[in-house]
């Protein structure tokens, strides 16, 4: 098995291992033994990348289904490569952070089993090279968050989190599959990479804009963009290790890696460049500007991780102009977008994570993230504190951090879109700077509400349930090896840059060359600097007078938020399907063999009546002798004249005329066998109707209304008409010969002259075996009815 | 011949329908057994009537009738049978406990 297929297949083999071992291991924490998982697996993907940064590409096939095209077939190129790296590292070090996070008291083996999964679902995501491959592992990303999020599953919250998230991500997904079965039918193949390499031709095909909207439509839900960001602040109620994980670092970020894989296919369309870039303007401004007002710490980092998603998104917009005007000189200057867009994926997921742990160590050793109780904590917390200051300004953008530099990069990403010669950008293009530096500001707000409310101010320890000390050092592990990677990427940035950013680079813009700078942070005084002073400024003065503007959140209606929408839009989805429901399931079997019936007759009579297939040859017919009209005629006044008889005694015993009335056809149709058992089963049927009518109660006359008789009246006709006609097409056309020839050589193959009883006891032996075991079942039941007691009481029970 | 054990088909079917949408429990086990004996001979009117000598091997005849419908049914009239024994079963325990034969009363309680 190639090294790359078992990487993915690894935490699924660990995951199943978990419930097997984790008894066996006393008082050892299970999470030391889940840790190498992702280690492992880091140090692997590490180990390629000399190799990807020097242009290669690995790639590996299982076949699966071969004759459909789906296959299991990986890709590593350096934006895999980049993701994969994200997932393990991080992985690495939240697993590391969890062990000491999470109480005994909670169910470890199921927690990491559910991390493990998600971790090789998430793998699968970023090496797929087939769609449908991609697809699978993509919606099980999705459950294993919902199981995540769900962790605490005895809180409404956590539940209701994970209803949203899961409902929201897998609309979404839905629709990325329509959007990846048209790209098939376009192309016929569902590899990406030959998807990439074709796609040109199609560029005017019908299908193509539907294609684009669809698989846009599964990244927005998946990375959370507006309008579908609402389930991300509501995944919060995870364990805080899942927050950090999941919900800042990989998962989210497969949207944004989706769109990232398919700017070759979209890229360059006008249509793509402006969804992508406004979507995520929108969500960028929209989280920053809902963080603000929040007072719960996580809920603040969930709103400014929409924000951030929304600007790496929209960088990814802006990038794909790049591909309209192909290799050279403008290419390579709107190229640097893209180029962004990668460098602040990976800042994001080290100062995010970092964030989250700090949040996750307040509330730890705390026992609250509210930002109303907090205060002062920095005498406390000296270490954390450091991490938070080393996080927040990070987010903000402020220099001696990574995050200034991708921030920069991101201004001037934004500054050329203003100014772009394409997709009619002249009218508002330059509404991409101004909502860039606003949303900006807010961030650099927010940030400052994360450290000086947290660790500046009054400390107010009556508000808190524990005083506050430093957690133990294991806690402190992770947030200071990703404090350490910010400040570090600020010093070499090159180092990343050249080795993995650049080869990702040419994933997402394949053929652009020379997008890719060499990242410095002095550029001197140009306009990315003073937009950073400006925001430094600005930021600094709403942060001073944030209660006088705050008054700017009442604006909005409470029933008019996107919650409230989800919310009356689940609840009036819920009623409707209830009501309709109780329309037609009424509980009353006549209702359905109403519905039975008249379904059989439209679906079959229909068939028949518009195919054409009804025709009617009465060639074939055997003569007729006139004792069997006799006894035709017999049975079918029998049969009328149950529908009238007063008596129940009469209509059994009518019936009980039916049944002998069959057996005698039997015999006159050369079947002795049938007669013969026929004969006997109908004298047991009658008398055991007898039997039961002592017991039962006597035969009221149907109370039932003219209208509802006739309707009856209509359905049987009909159906009996069904029948009939069905009947005399079937007797007409002979499309097959017949199979009976075989059971001729009855004495040959099985020994038996009668030839009934050699298909019965020999060619369709098993069947007849489990026939009896049918009646078996059935003389079981007939038992238990008539014996077993006590009904009434069990019910009890139940309710 | 077998036009007409066609149109007795029909007819029973009808009979056993009408049966079956009605409110009285033991006329719906009524239909159900018509509906079999409508069912029977249905099938064995599909193979063909009487074109041949009773299907046993020893009687040196040119031709024997289909015996493959004659299994089939042989097989659906005991199971029939086995169905209308438990459902005769299950009304007259369904009137011990409920005190009713008439579906209308016979709904289920809502479970909420």
């Amino acid at each position: 098995m190639h090294l790359l297929i078992f990487a993915i297949l690894f935490p699924f083999l660990a995951a199943a291992l978990i419930p097997l071992i984790h008894r066996r291991l006393g008082p050892l924490n299970i999470g030391w033994l889940v840790l190498a998982v992702p280690f492992i697996l880091f140090g692997i993907f590490a180990w390629q990348i000399p190799g990807i940064s020097s242009g290669d590409t690995i790639a590996a096939t299982l076949h699966w289904i071969p004759s459909l095209g789906i296959n299991f077939s990986i890709y590593l190129d350096g934006l895999s490569l980049i993701l994969a790296l994200l997932i393990t590292g991080m992985g690495t070090l939240v697993i590391l952070y969890s062990i000491y996070y999470l109480s005994p008291t909670d169910s470890l083996p199921h927690f990491y089993a559910y991390l493990l999964l998600f971790m090789g679902a998430m793998l699968g995501v970023v090496l797929s090279d087939n769609l449908l491959v991609l697809y699978v592992f993509w919606e099980l990303t999705s459950i294993s968050s919902f199981l995540l999020i769900a962790f605490w599953f005895h809180r409404k919250n956590s539940r209701y989190g994970a209803q949203k998230s899961l409902l929201i991500t897998v609309f979404g997904g839905f629709g990325m599959l329509a959007g990846f079965l048209m790209l098939h039918t376009m192309t016929g193949t569902f590899s990406v990479r030959e998807i990439v390499s074709t796609i040109g031709q199609y560029s005017d095909h019908g299908l193509f804009y539907p294609a684009m909207f669809l698989v846009l439509l599964g990244a927005f839900t998946k990375s959370a963009q507006f309008p579908f960001h609402i389930w991300l602040p509501d995944a919060m109620e995870a364990p805080t290790p899942v927050s950090a994980y999941l919900h800042s670092a990989t998962m989210v970020k497969a949207g944004i890696y989706l769109v990232a894989r398919f700017t070759p296919v979209f890229g360059g369309t006008s249509a793509w460049f402006w969804t992508v870039t406004l979507v995520g303007l929108v969500t960028l401004f929209w989280g920053s500007f809902c963080a603000v007002r929040q007072t719960d710490l996580k809920a603040l980092l969930a709103y400014s991780t929409v924000s951030q998603l929304g600007l790496i998104m929209s960088l990814f917009g802006m990038g794909s102009a790049a591909l309209h005007f192909g290799d050279g000189e403008a290419g390579a200057v709107y190229g640097l977008a893209t180029f962004a867009a990668l460098f602040h994926l990976v800042n994001h997921s080290t100062f995010k994570g970092a964030l989250f742990m700090v949040v996750g160590i307040v509330d730890h050793q705390v026992g609250t993230r509210d930002i109303r109780r907090l205060g002062g904590l920095m005498a406390f917390l000296p270490i954390t504190f450091t991490f938070a200051v080393i996080g927040s300004f990070s987010m903000a953008g402020l220099p001696l951090f990574n995050g200034f530099l991708s921030k920069e990069m991101f201004f001037t990403a934004s500054l050329n879109a203003a100014g772009l010669p394409a997709f009619s950008a002249e009218t508002w293009g330059w509404l991409i700077p101004v909502i860039a530096w606003t949303a900006s500001v807010l961030t650099f707000v927010y940030c400052m509400i994360i450290v000086f409310r947290t660790f500046f101010g009054k400390h107010q320890p009556k508000k808190l349930d524990k005083k506050p000390v430093e957690p133990p050092f294991g806690m402190l592990v992770s947030p200071a090896i990703l404090s350490i990677l910010i400040v570090g990427v600020f010093f070499v940035p090159n180092l990343l840059g050249d080795h993995l950013l650049r080869p990702a680079l040419n994933g997402v813009l394949p053929g652009i060359t020379g997008a890719a700078p060499h990242i410095s942070a002095w550029h001197g005084f140009n306009t990315e600097l003073w937009m950073t002073i400006g925001i430094i400024v600005v930021g600094f003065l709403l942060y001073k007078y944030l209660r006088i503007w705050k008054k700017v959140y009442a604006i909005i209606p409470e029933g008019w938020t996107f919650n409230a929408l989800y919310n009356k839009f689940l609840e009036s989805l819920e009623e409707n399907s209830n009501r309709l429901t109780s329309k037609y399931m009424t509980g009353y079997l006549p209702h359905y063999f109403a519905y039975i019936f008249g379904f059989f007759i439209l679906a079959a009579g229909g068939t028949l009546l518009l195919t054409g297939a009804l025709s009617i040859d009465f060639s074939t017919d055997t003569p007729i002798p006139s004792y069997e009209v006799i006894l035709a005629v017999v049975m079918a006044i029998a049969a009328i004249a149950i529908l009238f008889v007063k008596s129940r005694l009469t209509s059994v015993l009518l019936n009980g005329v039916l049944g002998y009335s069959i057996a005698i056809f039997f015999v006159l149709f050369r079947a002795p066998d049938l007669a013969l058992t026929q004969l006997v089963i109908e004298t047991v049927t009658t008398a055991l109707f007898l039997l039961c009518f002592y017991f039962l109660p006597e035969w009221k006359p149907e109370a039932a209304s003219k209208n509802l008789k006739i309707r009856n009246a209509v359905i049987a006709v009909a159906g009996g008409l069904t029948v009939t006609l069905i009947a005399l097409s079937v007797r007409a056309g002979n499309l097959y010969d017949s199979i009976s020839s075989y059971y001729e050589n009855a004495y040959e193959l099985a020994g038996g002259k009668n030839i009934v009883n050699a298909i019965l006891g020999d060619f369709r032996g098993f069947d007849t075996m489990l026939e009896t075991l049918v009646l078996f079942i059935a003389g079981i039941g007939v038992y238990t009815l008539i014996r077993i007691k006590g009904g009434k009481e069990t019910r009890k029970n139940e309710d | 011949m077998e036009t007409i054990i066609i149109f007795l088909v029909g007819i029973l079917t009808a009979v056993a329908i009408y049966l079956l949408l009605s409110k009285s429990l033991i006329r719906v086990i009524l239909g159900t057994a018509i509906l079999s004996h409508a069912v029977h001979l249905l099938i064995l009117a599909m193979g063909g009537l009487k074109e041949g000598t009773v299907p046993l091997l020893g009687e040196e005849a040119e031709s024997y009738v289909d015996a493959l419908p004659q299994a089939l049914i042989l097989t659906a009239i005991v199971i029939s049978f086995a169905v209308t024994a438990f459902i005769l079963v299950l009304a007259y325990r369904a009137y011990q406990e409920l005190g009713t034969d008439d579906l209308d009363e016979m709904r289920g309680v809502n479970d909420e």
